[in-house]
């Protein structure tokens, strides 16, 4: 099971790689195991502002869209602009060359809130 | 039957239906007829119509008598393209998105565009998510429309505005132009875009290239909403830098049917293709390295993306955009160019006729115009109209119909099926309605 230690997770599989006050934001291993070939990814303008649990842009795979829900809220800084004309990072390095969005957060505290690396492959765990 | 299925009577079938609901005794319609005489009836009623083939047809304002070669009658009528469904499953499919395919081609290529989905319903809904797509896309409100736009069109779009993508702003007339200084004053930074017409609703040809400058100056989609014959003569608005370029393909191969079916297309820049509605049709190849065809880009659509969808059309005219296209490959360019300056030569050589008629004048006589123009007439158009039923002429459509204010003007279309016997019998029919009019005026105002 690919899920890194030093994330955090959020129940709906974006993982959060935190770097001071700032948050890099992607979708884990399983979701892009369980959407198949992405083939579009959706992602809000630098300066957008985002809200915890609230959906910031969309992920499309051949026969369905998903979206993509903020872990913190804050001040998007940052799009993986590699995205648009590639993808397929997504699927090929979710945790690394895949990541989306890189937000300036408002509230660190809000990390606290989110899953540990042993809490979400529970959470995996108990889907499977 | 009943016999075979165990019910008692007739009757017994509604059992199931409350009394309260049913309707007692039978039911009050005539008795039955027979094959030839249900027949003959029909053939009856339809001698009473007043049909383009009988008459001689000036009826434009949207929809258009054009002619519509046989082959193209005997292609569509065949089972395999009349009976066949949406592609969803391209391995059974590949004839129809291949004739997809090849609409989007030919539809690119007339409007000067780089991308054309699958079609829409008509002229009036593309226009309408033209619309939707220049507001999302500038994520502006304000949309300006040419009052050069086809009414019913324009109805259509307050349909649509009422939801509330977009407001409309509406742009009227400078002599039947739009002007581009009208725009460039009402434009602004909440401008969405500018839709106009070419040619517009009363046959003008509009400037594109300064309409297109003025919705851009201030950062606005230009929309064209073009008609697809006109397009085989004037340039076509995609070269002037257009946006989006929409229409309505009736004229091309599809049968004026007293309003419907209709079929619109719609065009846009390849930068804008996320935003594009309906179906689009794609070229790949399959596991053994041979060409196919596809719908792509379907993550677009209601039916994936839902309520994240820009547009919730998810069918389009499989068959008239067919027609359509088998139009157009009969024709080819040189045939779409001669039926384009047929109709241009035919209407001026009317509407000089016309104007030569003592009461009778040229609407902006000034401006160009390509396949229609208004006339105003000594006297009611509704009242002419009816009066050229006598001599088998459709005589136009009276303006009075769209504008209370103008019960004189008559928007009347040549099309290449107009013979020379016509328009010369349409002038004399007007030349002795007219003169009769003003001899009546003359007459009522030497007796005052």
């Amino acid at each position: 099971m690919n899920v890194p230690k030093e994330l955090r997770y959020t129940k709906e599989h974006e993982w959060v790689r935190v770097e001071g006050q700032e948050a890099v934001v992607g979708v884990t291993h399983y979701a892009q195991s369980e959407l198949g070939d992405v083939i579009f990814v959706e992602l809000p303008a630098p300066g957008t502002r985002v809200a915890q649990t609230k959906s910031f842009g969309t992920i499309d795979a051949v026969k369905t869209v998903g979206d993509l829900f903020a872990p913190v809220t804050g001040e998007v800084i940052a799009v993986n602009t590699d995205l648009k004309d590639n993808p397929a990072l997504v699927n090929q390095s979710p945790y690394a060359k895949g990541w989306m969005v890189r937000i300036r957060m408002e509230n660190a505290k809000e990390i606290d809130s989110l899953l540990s690396s042993e809490n979400y492959a529970k959470h995996l765990g108990a889907h499977a | 039957m009943l016999e075979r299925i165990g019910a008692p009577s007739e009757e017994a079938l509604w059992e199931a239906i409350p009394e309260q609901f049913r309707v007692p005794g039978p039911l009050p319609l005539p008795g039955p007829l027979a094959e030839y005489e249900v027949t003959r009836r029909f053939e009856r009623w339809a001698a009473m119509n007043a049909d383009s083939s009988r008459y001689a047809c000036f009826l434009g304002a949207g929809i258009y008598d054009h002619f519509i070669p046989a082959a193209l009658r005997a292609l569509i009528s065949r089972s395999e393209f009349a009976t066949a469904y949406t592609p969803y499953q391209p391995e059974v499919s590949q004839g129809t998105l291949q004739t997809i395919f090849e609409y989007q081609s030919m539809i690119r290529e007339l409007t000067g565009m780089e991308v054309a989905n699958a079609s829409m319903y008509d002229g009036a809904t593309a226009t309408s998510e033209a619309a939707h797509l220049a507001a999302g896309a500038t994520g502006r409100k304000r949309v300006l429309v040419s009052a050069g736009l086809n009414p019913h069109y324009r109805e259509v779009l307050r349909t649509y505005s009422a939801a509330g993508g977009f407001d409309l702003e509406e742009i009227p007339l400078s002599e039947g132009r739009t002007a581009a200084a009208r725009v460039a004053r009402a434009a602004g930074e909440g401008t969405a875009a500018l839709l106009w017409a070419q040619p517009n609703f009363e046959g003008i040809v509009e400037d594109g290239a300064a309409l297109t400058d003025a919705a851009h100056a201030v950062k606005a989609y230009s929309v064209a909403v073009a008609d697809p014959i006109g397009l085989a003569l004037l340039r076509p608005p995609g070269e002037d830098g257009a946006d989006v370029v929409v229409g309505e393909g009736q004229p091309l191969g599809v049968p004026m049917s007293y309003g419907g079916p209709l079929v619109g297309f719609f065009a846009i820049r390849k930068a804008d293709v996320r935003r594009l509605p309906g179906r689009l049709v794609g070229v790949t190849v399959d596991l053994d390295g041979k060409r196919g065809y596809v719908l792509t880009l379907q993550t677009r659509e209601q039916h994936i993306r839902r309520e994240r969808a820009t547009s919730n059309i998810c069918t389009n005219q499989g068959l008239m955009a067919l027609a359509n296209t088998i139009h157009l490959a009969l024709l080819g360019a040189a045939g779409m160019r001669d039926v384009a300056t047929q109709c241009l030569e035919r209407a001026h050589y009317l509407a000089e006729r016309l104007a030569e008629i003592p009461g009778v004048l040229l609407v902006n006589g000034n401006a160009p115009f390509f396949r229609e123009f208004v006339v105003r007439l000594p006297g009611s158009a509704e009242v002419f109209v009816r009066a050229a039923l006598e001599r088998r002429i459709l005589a136009g459509v009276p303006l009075s119909r769209f504008d209370r204010s103008r019960p004189h003007d008559l928007l009347v279309a040549v099309t290449e099926t107009r013979s020379r016997e016509e328009l010369d019998r349409y002038a004399d029919a007007l030349a002795h309605w007219a003169k009769s009019r003003t001899d009546s005026a003359t007459e009522a105002a030497c007796r005052s």
